[in-house]
């Protein structure tokens, strides 16, 4: 008999700080490292007597949000006060949407959207103490600053099927909210945050599994090991014939082990109602038109666009403009008007490959010493063979360490293309003569047999030499 | 002027005196300054919780109010003075802003005299659930004031403030009016802004003038009004609040409900003294060119049972910030076998903190959100709610004001009540439907039970209940203001 085989179902919701300039429902600005207390006021601090008014610039990026998602926008929607006791949580309620949200149904990429609702931070708890949990703590402090921050919640439906999957697709809605610009979309800083709602099925089957969810990872690699650990786990417990227990989960990247979170409240029952100091969200033709005018070009329509207007491969299309701020790097470059002209695909390449590869994880290359004008110099000079490959390559370097202007670098270097052919010509002969043996092999016909002798000359000419050049003048010379 | 002189001003009258230059603003405030501290503490009335350190108001009169002294129920937020809400979970908070009701009134002239006695959480209607002591009602101390805005109508009452602010959810200003014989309104949910109110019912907390007459009610209510940025709920008055000055009722239609009367049997033993006084001021009305007609508002029986859903399910809610993180009580944890740790604070903060009418309203709310419960419920109620309010929007077709006796009973003995939570909710059968529909509703004095107006005499107040449609306030206190002047009640008899 054999193995049955798991199919992954995972679901995200994901928790975004909206870049507005005031709090969700107070006057009060947003933090930024400011000293712990001091962006507070009757409202976030939850003093009595104090109302919550709902910031319109946040209902502003919630429509837009909804917008680039696909999402049905709700005509009315409600704030429902979610009842629970904890110190990060003034009013002893939090501000959210339940049953009538901003935005329902939607999808990005393979991925179908649940809901997106507005909702209210809470405070940031420190616990002080060797355990660094509440339990067990001497005591815990809370800075306010971060609380009532506005947040849009994205729940997506359980359409994703690997934790690679995962973590990809949520880069791919980072960066549609990023050009949005309706967050700072900063995982470490904590603007964006993911929870996963994860099960195991056998492959096949409709019917969905017990699921775990797993909290806060704050970066795409920790979502990527805390999915993969959960599977791992779920798998485990299933094949030993057992239960999984639906719970919440704590990923350790440390550790890489997962532990229950908080299994004492899971049996909370939020209380939901209707929050009476806060009229109903009506969205107006006005609201409407606004977030509509103020939608930027979202990723795929921008694939799309860089696809059409610079003939690129599809496949590069789709990095530049999923990836990062690649494709705000590659217009920037294609427009400079450099002599001679490199071409879009050739670019494209060099920026996914050779300039990506060379920048630390996590620089976005616009972030980098290499200028978007130098980009394009170095590859209208390569494409143009006024310089080599290879040569290219090596002035790369010199860009992302230094910075600095390629054609000066190329001229500093001695790395021009060798213009004269007898020169080159006598470097390949002299390359054939030290390497004899591989000269036969290529004579006999096996073309692979070329490596030692392209490299002599590559050596020879310390990379100045084209490629294509090389190879056929050895060509010439074998009368291969 | 003469102390007795003073006091017998309006503070419609002491405003104009003030500004006239015929009255030094700081011999006013000295009087009540004096009173208050002489009959309002707990030997006493027991109806201020905090009275001014200040014995001259400070700087220069203002107009319009021209620095009349102000009372202020201890539910609005005032800077820097106690604002506890009568709850022992707050005792000693002074919080870092101030009301906006209070300021607005502030900023148009009047002086913070004292903050007023009330029921916890403004949960009551007897003044008996203070953490700081029952308010003695004036006409006869062994009796309570109603409530919950019980130390704002005494004060009045007594004539130790010339008019204080207070705040309904369900009839806490009518109700305390009604019992202490001074006038009381309660305006259209979103007229005045709640912001600075320590909430106890959010979608029917509204605040409102008690004064002696009808047209203190609207000067007061002139400089409360108004949409505020700072509550989304809150509405601006489509018109100016006007003086009232009517004498005569020609044309007006009154609506007696049938549900709503004396004869009405959900009432629950509506008081012979009080059915008297209601039938008499009904005939006065007449007299003075009404018409009287029977309407039906055919939920109002079950508005009880859905504002004692409503509002505890509110609260529940409003009440979970008292948590002991931040401000007021905060209890150690642990007992002998208490809770450790944060649960156990909680718990010890808001066993120590809260008195039992409050405890059992939580309770009641909590029960009434839970899952599974919520649509029998909080969801029930909720239609009851708009049932109401419908009701009331087709009698307002046929009549202009719908009349009510405002309490089925005159003021009753302390401790009456306390041990049967039904009957002291019956207090509010004839003020809460309006409350549910957002909409109007004053109440003035309309005589003495037995004083001449018929059977069951105790010479009590008795109050005369006249509601309207939303934002009809100028309309109701016209038609208020020809009454009293029909009525003649002579308001000062209660003066300590």
């Amino acid at each position: 008999m054999s193995e049955v085989e798991y199919e992954a179902v995972i679901g995200l919701e994901i928790h975004v700080q909206l870049s507005t300039q005031t709090k969700m429902f107070c006057g009060c600005g947003l933090s930024f490292g400011e000293p712990p207390n001091t962006r507070t006021c009757p409202v976030c601090l939850g003093l009595p007597g104090a109302l919550p008014v709902a910031n319109e610039m946040a209902v502003h990026y919630g429509l837009m949000i909804g917008l680039a998602l696909g999402c049905e926008l709700a005509p009315r929607s409600i704030f429902h006060r979610k009842n629970y006791f904890y110190p990060d949580l003034p009013k002893g309620y939090q501000i959210s949407q339940y049953d009538e949200p901003l935005c329902k149904g939607g999808r990005l990429g393979e991925v179908r959207i649940h809901r997106v609702h507005l909702e209210e931070d809470a405070a940031k708890l420190t616990h002080v103490g060797a355990s660094g949990r509440i339990h067990g703590s001497d005591a815990s402090i809370v800075d306010f600053n971060r609380g009532g921050t506005p947040l849009a919640e994205i729940v997506t439906e359980p359409d994703i099927r690997s934790a690679e999957a995962a973590a990809d697709w949520l880069r791919l809605l980072r960066v549609t909210l990023r050009r949005l610009g309706v967050s700072d979309v900063n995982m470490e800083e904590g603007s964006l945050r993911c929870d996963a709602n994860i099960s195991l099925r056998p492959a096949g089957s409709e019917q969905l599994g017990v699921k775990t969810e797993l909290k806060n990872m704050n970066s795409f690699r920790f979502i990527e090991r805390g999915i993969k650990a959960e599977l791992a786990r779920q798998e485990k417990i299933l094949r030993a014939g057992e239960r999984v227990i639906q719970e919440t989960l704590h990923f350790d990247p440390n550790s890489g082990r997962i532990t229950s979170l908080r299994s004492k409240e899971q049996a909370h029952d939020y209380r939901y109602f209707p929050e009476p100091d806060l009229l109903p969200i009506a969205i107006s033709q006005q609201m409407l038109d606004r977030a509509r005018e103020a939608m930027p070009e979202l990723p795929a329509a921008m694939a799309t666009r860089l696809e059409q207007e610079h003939g690129l491969s599809a496949e590069s299309a789709e990095l530049l403009a999923f990836k990062d701020e690649l494709g705000d790097y590659f217009e920037a470059a294609v427009r400079e008007p450099v002599d001679p002209q490199a071409p879009p695909q050739a670019l494209a390449n060099w920026l996914i490959t050779d300039l990506t590869g060379r920048l630390g994880e996590g620089q976005a290359p616009l972030q980098s010493r290499v200028e978007p004008g130098a980009l394009a110099a170095l590859v209208g000079l390569v494409a143009a063979k006024r310089i080599s490959v290879g040569a290219g390559r090596s002035v790369l370097d010199k860009l992302v360490a230094e910075g600095g202007d390629p054609v000066a670098i190329v001229e500093a270097e001695g790395l021009g293309a060798m213009s004269d052919g007898d020169e080159l010509a006598g470097i390949v002969a002299a390359a054939i003569a030290a390497n004899a043996d591989a000269a036969e092999r290529v004579k006999a016909g096996n073309a692979k047999a070329v490596g030692p002798i392209v490299g002599y000359v590559m050596r020879e000419t310390k990379g100045r030499a084209d490629g294509g050049e090389v190879n056929r003048l050895i060509a010439q010379q074998l009368g291969a | 002027m003469s102390e007795s002189q003073i006091i017998a001003l309006s503070a419609t009258e002491a405003a104009a005196a003030v500004i006239a230059g015929e009255l030094d603003e700081r011999e006013l405030y000295g009087v009540y300054h004096r009173r208050a501290r002489e009959h309002g503490g707990s030997d006493a009335l027991n109806c201020f919780t905090w009275v001014s350190e200040l014995s001259e108001p400070g700087g220069a009169p203002q107009r319009p109010l021209g620095g009349v002294p102000l009372a202020v129920k201890d539910l609005f937020c005032t800077k820097d003075v106690p604002s506890q809400s009568g709850s022992k979970i707050l005792e000693g908070y002074r919080p870092p802003y101030t009301a906006t009701a209070v300021s607005k009134l502030q900023q148009a002239g009047a002086t913070m005299l004292a903050k007023t006695n009330q029921d916890e959480f403004a949960m009551g209607s007897s003044n008996e659930s203070s953490a700081f002591g029952p308010v003695r009602n004036p006409w006869d101390r062994g009796r309570v004031p109603g409530g919950s805005s019980g130390g704002s109508a005494a004060a009045v009452a007594a004539g130790l403030a010339p008019w204080a602010l207070g705040t309904d959810t369900g009839g806490s200003i009518r109700q305390p009016a009604a019992l202490c014989g001074i006038v009381g309104l309660k305006p259209t949910y979103g007229a005045v802004s709640r912001y600075g109110m320590i909430a106890f019912a959010s979608s029917l907390d509204q605040a409102g003038p008690l004064t002696r007459n009808v047209a203190d009610a609207a000067l007061m209510l002139r400089h409360m009004v108004g949409q505020d940025e700072a509550d989304a709920t809150s509405l601006a008055f489509p018109e100016p609040i006007s003086v009232p000055d009517g004498v005569r009722l020609d044309g007006v239609r009154l609506g007696v409900a049938t549900q709503l009367s004396a004869e009405s049997e959900g009432a629950g033993g509506i008081e012979p003294g009080v059915a008297a006084a209601f039938e008499a001021t009904l005939k006065l009305a007449q007299e003075l060119g009404a018409s009287i007609k029977t309407i039906e508002l055919p939920h109002a029986p079950h508005a009880l049972a859905a504002y004692y859903v409503l509002a505890p399910a509110e609260c529940s809610s409003n009440l979970a910030r008292f948590d002991g993180v931040r401000y007021g009580l905060r209890a150690e944890p642990g007992g002998e076998d208490g809770e450790r740790g944060l649960l156990g604070m909680y718990t010890r903060t808001r066993h120590d903190g809260f008195g039992a009418e409050v405890k059992r309203r939580i309770m009641l709310g909590t029960y009434a959100l839970s899952a599974g419960y919520y649509d029998a419920y909080y969801g029930r109620a909720q239609r009851v709610r708009t049932k109401i309010a419908e009701d009331f929007k087709t009698a307002f077709q046929d009549v202009d004001f719908i009349v009510t006796p405002t309490s089925a009973t005159v003021a009753f003995e302390l401790g009456a009540l306390t041990d049967d939570p039904w009957a002291m909710y019956m207090n509010d059968y004839f003020t809460v439907p309006m409350s549910l529909a957002g909409i109007p509703a004053i109440s003035i004095p309309c005589g003495l039970a037995g004083d001449g107006l018929g059977p069951g005499g105790n010479g009590l107040p008795v109050g005369f209940q006249i509601a309207g449609p939303a934002f009809s306030e100028n309309r109701v206190m016209q038609a208020a203001h020809a009454l009293e002047a029909a009525i003649g009640f002579d308001s000062a008899a209660a003066f300590a």
